[in-house]
């Protein structure tokens, strides 16, 4: 059978699973909707977690950064596994004792007041909004490839899957639906791997094949660092980044993971503390072995794909070269007319051109294992998109309906709260398509932005909220708002006003937009500490609650309002 | 009751060093070998791998998961000797 028919019949049985899963579980009380009840194991809420996280960015994205930019890559492999480590010690437990549904709760609650609620909702909107952004990218890719469309039909297919998905069930569903959703996904990214590992170093564990030798007997990154600096490019294992900004970009990466609010509420829906901390591991460890592949996929995707194409027949192409040439995301452009493909660092003279978004999907193809392998990767890809693209849904039309509605209308029926939430995931959708079709940047730059976001708005003040009994409203609020303007006043500036002066010789202190969040998190910290000063200590109930926080004795169930 | 509170301020500054410890070794390994001293450690090659490199797509990916079950396990007993666990 051809790659064609392999996809369709496995993207469609790994659909009835998801979908089977979603009507078999679906939420019957709001408990369930928000929190699944709280009754999910470690093992599975690690998994779902996991699910959850890895988005479109992991799977798709971020072994073609890596694979084009070399150690620079390691930004994005640091930073989104380090920032669970900060979960996992500083927030996870702490927050499912506090227990309720949300981080505008939490907020909300911890201090005392609408207002940094409100403002809190906005974090997490504008978080939440600038994440499914790039998913929907990623959604488009996977279907303009597999359905032969361009990249605008296909992030508008994928527009309506996602919606039709996500409002279907709760918390409930989504989290069983992302145990599947996880298996089909690492599933579909290490048998390839696995494959071409065999292929290209003749070690079955890719781990080890990245480190290993290809056949001629040198080791395989000593060889790329060669090839590419003949070719005039930097070489491989050598950093490109200066100093500062990688430290910047990792620990914005870091510090905003354990700040998205799609990733923390999945904290609330195990019993207890314990079960908490633990199920912050086990996220760790299904993620890890994505994570520590990624780099492996990354090394033999630019190895093969430089070895099979530069040089070539322009006419005599490989398959895979053709069949990506019909999404526009290759393009093949002979520009002294020898006839053969040049791949030059120069961009006057290079021939080749890549989107780096497709080599995890492209890598398959160019090893060509058999066809139903490269119709697993298009499956993957899709449970990668969906299960964030769901909870990311979840988050907004939560805030919306429950954290911005309901605060104000408390008397609102549940009938009404529910139209509002799928409003609310309407709209996201149509926006996350718009910015789907004119992104930004690559998957994982827009991705990257999102958690700058959420590491100059709700990290500080979440972590004040805990480890500090005397942070007031008055620094929390000022905090949120300078830390959130700061960091979207920069993005924008550099990716839309001026996008042109987006380079280091105009960057503060050498910083890029992807890591200036860490930036604007100490902004965030100071403001919450010089503007808690000069205004009044929180009143005694909120210092009780934030000693009865930090002990996990007494943890009951995630309670409603 | 006075003697509770004191409890549970040992209780805490016994977990903030617990969570210091390890979050210097979480820095050491990603931000110290993985960026900083990624240069020099660069000199030193374990099979195909140099050493500064490995930490920054590996080697700190290993160390994170390692430290968050040692450290559900430090706070597991910790919690039990404190009598603040969950039954």
């Amino acid at each position: 059978m051809d790659i064609l028919t392999w996809t369709y019949i496995l993207v469609g049985l790994s659909f009835a699973l998801y979908i089977g899963i979603a009507i078999y579980t679906r939420a019957s009380s709001t408990k369930e909707f928000y929190t699944a009840g709280g009754g999910v194991s470690p093992l599975a809420n690690g998994m779902a977690t996991a699910a959850d996280w890895m988005s479109a960015a992991s799977f798709i994205s971020m072994a073609g950064i890596i694979a084009f930019s070399g150690y620079d890559g390691s930004v994005y492999l640091m930073g989104w596994t380090g920032g669970y480590v900060l979960l996992a010690l500083l927030l996870a437990p702490y927050l499912r004792k506090f227990g309720k549904f949300t981080v505008p709760d939490f907020v909300g609650d911890r201090y005392y007041s609408n207002k940094a609620r409100v403002v809190a909702v906005f974090c997490a909107l504008f978080i939440s909004f600038t994440y499914v952004a790039g998913q929907m990218r990623g959604v488009g890719i996977v279907f303009s490839r597999y359905l032969e469309v361009d990249i605008e039909t296909g992030v508008l297919i994928g527009m309506t899957i996602v919606f039709f998905y996500a409002v279907m069930g709760g918390m409930k569903g989504i989290t069983y639906t992302q145990v599947a959703q996880y298996c089909v996904l690492i599933f579909a990214f290490m048998v390839p791997a696995i494959f071409i590992s065999i292929q290209l170093t003749g070690n079955p564990i890719p781990q080890l094949g990245l480190g290993g030798t290809v056949q001629d007997g040198t080791y395989l990154l000593d060889k790329l660092d060669g090839i590419l600096a003949d070719l005039g490019f930097h070489q491989y294992t050598a950093g490109r980044k200066s100093l500062t900004d990688m430290f910047a970009i990792t620990l914005a990466l870091m510090v905003g993971t354990a700040g998205l609010p799609h990733v923390i509420v999945r904290f609330f829906t195990v019993p207890r503390v314990r079960d908490a901390r633990l199920s912050a591991g086990y996220a760790l460890v299904f993620i890890a072995i994505l994570y520590t592949t990624a780099p492996a996929v990354a090394a033999f995707g630019i190895y093969n794909a430089i070895d099979t194409v530069a040089g070539q027949p322009v006419d005599k192409l490989p398959d895979w070269v053709e069949n990506w040439q019909k999404t526009n995301l290759i393009v093949v452009e002979d520009k002294n007319n020898d006839g053969l493909v040049q791949y030059l660092a120069d961009p006057e003279s290079n021939e080749l051109t890549v989107d780096k978004d497709i080599m995890v999907l492209a890598a398959p193809e160019i090893a060509e294992p058999p066809n139903w392998v490269v119709g697993l990767v298009a499956a993957g890809g899709m449970a990668a998109a969906l299960s964030t693209a769901a909870g990311l849904l979840l988050v907004i039309s939560t805030s919306v309906s429950r954290d911005l509605f309901r605060t104000f209308v408390p008397t609102m029926t549940e009938k009404t709260e529910l139209i509002i939430a799928r409003m609310a995931a309407a709209v996201a959708v149509i926006i996350a398509g718009y910015f789907g079709i004119n992104p930004p940047g690559f998957v994982a730059e827009v991705v990257a932005f999102a958690f700058g976001l959420a590491a100059a708005s709700f990290f500080p003040v979440i972590i004040m909220g805990i480890f500090s009994t005397r942070m007031n409203k008055e620094g929390a609020i000022a905090g949120m708002i300078s830390g959130l303007v700061f960091t979207l006043g920069y993005i924008i500036y550099f990716k839309f006003i001026h996008p042109e002066a987006n380079n280091m010789d105009n960057w503060w202190f050498g910083i890029s937009p992807e890591g200036i969040g860490s930036f604007g998190m100490l902004i965030n910290f100071l403001a919450c500490f010089v503007v808690s000063k000069f205004t009044p200590d929180p009143p005694e109930h909120v210092q009780e609650m934030i000693q009865d926080i930090r002990i996990p004795r007494g943890a009951g169930k995630a309670q409603d309002h | 009751m006075e003697n509770h509170k004191q409890q549970m301020k040992k209780y805490w500054r016994k977990n903030i060093r617990t969570v210091l410890i390890l979050l210097s070794i979480w820095f050491l390994v990603s931000f110290g070998f993985g960026i900083l001293l990624a240069e020099p450690l660069n000199a030193i090659k374990i099979g195909g791998y140099k050493l500064g490199f490995w930490f920054a797509q590996q080697g700190s990916i290993f160390t994170f998961v390692v430290l968050i079950f040692v450290y559900v396990y430090k706070m597991n007993k910790l919690d039990e000797a404190f009598d603040v666990n969950e039954k």
